[in-house]
């Protein structure tokens, strides 16, 4: 018996075009990425965390796309994209704020933090402003917890944070932007 | 490779260190203070006085006084013993601290003491190059002795040997449980020949806990030295290091020294050109506690959702690809090299009776003096907390520590003489766990840190077992049907019932020991859980007809 692979979706591999039929430079790197990796299916978590950089969240195409480059179900990729809490199927705002909410950070003040913070931004952890410039983020210990209570502006560690300080930073980016 | 060469290298390596040394800190918590620009600063500052031939800045790992960094340490060859700390220095203060080498005018920074108990007391076997070299040049690494111990087991020792010495150092793991690293050796060395494999497990779920990442960006090379050392012992030629995703400085320092040590043939193909081969790859976790639990841990290597399954089998007769692994965590590895150093019977000799060695812990919460420290094990709760942590600020006392994280739980004040090791620390309702250590004062209320641990537990539960995905909710929704002073005597009940349930009848380590820090708080504090609780209608009820 001979095993048939089915086609790809015609959507996903259209995708790696854009409109004006040049290649996709970031679908470029997710090959570059798949191909180090030998394609192999237990590099998937790597190659996730490759795409959500690259693309910023991990939409469907991407997962079917990788899902069919690697020779998985969709449902495992899904699966997986799902389980890992730094994998986000949404998009994030342009700015991300994370609070640490591990334990020294907690006891140091980091609940009061993220508090002050969502009700300055006023949305909630998790969640996207709507003109889609900030995400405020939660994180169960950064491993920064000498300098607790510790958040991450936008990939950059800060130790010893009050709320006044986090909500000054959050307003400092509205302004860059506006 | 000849032993010779080998020395031969560190010897260069040493010598083409500068007289003296300028270590500034580099590790994640240091540069969250600019501790890089620091480092700049000094190296321009050396340039302009002109002291290039004599003096060097290093930009080193964590020297462990994290709430106190940038932290900058001076050490001359010529006097080892007499050394400088600076703390909190600032970029414009590396001005004044090199001018005061050459004695021209005093350093206009915060000196430490060196010989504070926070330093005094401390006893380094896995930290002992930690903030004194450069994590980012293999050489350095080479200078202070390193892949010699690999280097002896390959040439001088059967496997058979190394397996032996780990087990009669007594070693057991850090990563919580305290399981004989020996004797785990010795399991996956007897299983047939084949393909095997080595698992760091790096993935520091324990919120609170940063000693592994900091001794993966202090001293990389030491735990490639150690998971090489293990593939000789048990057979293996592939390793893994599970890293957290969390943790991207440890993840470059890693590549990197992986890289330098394939150059100098410490790793890959034919390491020491001896006919023993071991690769190591690096695989990211992306963020979920459970991980840290072996058989989801391997179910992530493999590329899966982090789904533990039943043991037995154990990872050690079928792990990885259904292969014989050995998942050590990131401490116990570092431990290997120093024991192949100095012997079984040096290791043996530190610490206590059941738990030998020393353990790294990092203190934080409601502390003076926050950050990592690495003691001999035996030592009280109260030398830590007291002595080296120097108690907590203010006016306020201890009320409680909490240990081992959301396995753990929570020690009260009046047991703080008791010597930490596995055994103290289990017979009190807590656990050695990976070495998180959260001082907790007055203020702090026990029912709410109970609440908060749950919630943790609640939303890392991978949802494959109903007494943990189902239990932890409604022991979560208790707790603030508690705090909520909306609770009765009955609700209580419920949740000690609930916590004995989900003990006994979880899949993983992560539900069996969720409901540690609600026993402990409740043991120990009772009180404050009876303070809350409102009387229950119905009893009210028959009283009042009645
Ligand atoms: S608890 Fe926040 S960094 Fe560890």
């Amino acid at each position: 018996m001979t095993a048939t692979r089915t086609s790809p979706p015609a959507k996903s591999t259209e995708k790696a075009k854009t409109q004006d039929g040049k290649p996709d430079k970031r679908f470029k790197v997710l090959d570059i990425t798949m191909k180090r990796n030998q394609y192999r299916q237990d590099a998937l978590i790597e190659i996730l965390h490759k795409a959500q950089e690259a693309f910023g969240f991990l939409e469907e195409d991407v997962l079917s796309y990788i899902a069919h480059k690697l020779q998985l179900p969709l449902s495992q990729v899904y699966g997986v994209a799902t389980f890992y809490h730094l994998f986000s199927l949404k998009p994030s705002g342009a700015h991300t704020c994370v609070v640490c909410l591990g334990t020294a950070c907690y006891v140091k003040g980091g609940g009061d933090i993220l508090k002050a913070v969502e009700e300055d931004v006023g949305i909630a952890a998790g969640e996207t402003t709507e003109d889609g410039q900030v995400s405020i983020v939660t994180a169960r210990c950064i491993g920064a917890c000498g300098i607790a209570p510790a958040v991450v502006y936008d990939g950059k560690v800060a130790g010893q944070q009050t709320p006044e300080q986090t909500c000054d930073r959050i307003h400092g980016w509205k302004q860059a932007d506006s | 490779m000849e032993r010779a060469e080998l020395l031969e290298q560190a010897t260069v390596a040493k010598q083409a260190q500068k007289r003296i040394r300028i270590h500034c800190c580099t590790s994640t918590g240091c540069q969250a203070s600019q501790s890089l620009d620091v480092k700049k600063q000094l190296d321009n500052a050396i340039k302009t006085h002109n002291l290039g031939d004599t003096v060097e800045a290093v930009g080193v790992g964590c020297m462990g006084f994290c709430g106190q960094g940038p932290m900058v340490e001076i050490e001359d060859a010529d006097s080892p013993a007499e050394k400088k700390h600076y703390q909190k220095v600032t970029p414009e203060q590396a001005e004044s601290i090199i001018g005061s080498l050459n004695g021209s005018g005093e350093a206009d920074a915060i000196e430490g003491d060196p010989n504070h108990p926070f330093f005094s007391r401390q006893l380094l076997i896995v930290r002992e190059h930690s903030g004194r070299i450069d994590p980012e040049r293999i050489d350095e690494y080479l200078a202070v002795g390193g892949y010699q111990a690999l280097h002896h087991a390959i040439y001088e020792m059967s496997p058979a040997d190394v397996v032996q010495e780990i087990t009669q150092s007594g070693l057991r793991g850090r990563g919580g449980a305290g399981y004989p690293t020996g004797l785990k050796w010795a399991t996956v060395a007897k299983m047939p020949p084949g393909q095997k494999y080595i698992i760091c497990n790096a993935d520091e779920g324990d919120p609170g806990a940063f000693m592994d990442r900091s001794v993966l960006e202090s001293d990389p090379h030491r735990i490639l030295e150690g998971m090489a050392i293990a593939g000789y012992a048990v057979g293996a030629t592939q390793g893994y290091i599970y890293v957290r995703a969390e943790y991207p400085l440890a993840i470059t320092r890693l590549q990197k020294a992986i890289q330098q040590a394939k150059r100098k043939h410490c790793l890959g193909a034919q390491i020491f050109d001896s006919p023993v081969d071991f690769t190591i790859e690096i695989r990211v976790g992306a963020g979920a506690f459970v991980c840290g639990e072996e058989t989801a841990l391997i179910a992530s290597v493999e590329g899966g959702r982090g789904n533990p399954r039943p043991r037995p089998p154990y990872p050690a007769v079928s792990g990885l690809h259904g292969c014989p692994t050995l998942i050590n965590n990131v401490e116990t590895l570092g431990n290997i090299s120093p024991i192949i150093r100095n012997g079984a019977e040096w290791f043996a000799g530190i610490g206590t009776e059941r738990s030998k060695g020393t353990k790294i812990f990092s203190l934080t919460g409601k502390i003076r003096n926050n950050g990592l420290i690495e003691v001999p094990m035996g030592i009280t709760l109260r030398e830590i907390v007291e002595e080296m942590g120097g108690g907590v600020p203010g006016a306020n006392n201890v009320k409680a520590i909490q240990t081992g994280g959301p396995s753990g739980g929570c020690i009260p004040d009046r047991e703080l003489d008791t010597p930490v090791d596995y055994d103290s620390l289990r017979e009190l309702g807590s656990m050695m766990g990976s070495g998180g250590m959260v001082v907790m004062d007055d203020d702090t209320s026990m029912v709410q840190v109970a609440q908060f641990y749950m919630e943790f537990c609640r939303g890392e539960t991978c949802g494959k077992c109903i007494p943990c995905r189902a239990g932890t909710v409604q022991m979560y929704q208790l707790l603030t049907k508690l705090l909520d002073e909306k609770a009765t005597k009955r609700d209580l009940d419920r949740l000690k019932e609930l916590c004995g349930m989900v003990q006994a009848t979880s899949l993983c380590g992560l539900g069996q020991t969720a409901p540690n820090p609600v026993l402990s708080t409740l043991h120990y504090f009772e009180q404050e859980y009876l303070d809350l609780l409102q009387p229950d209608p119905i009893t009210v009820a028959a009283a009042n007809r009645g």
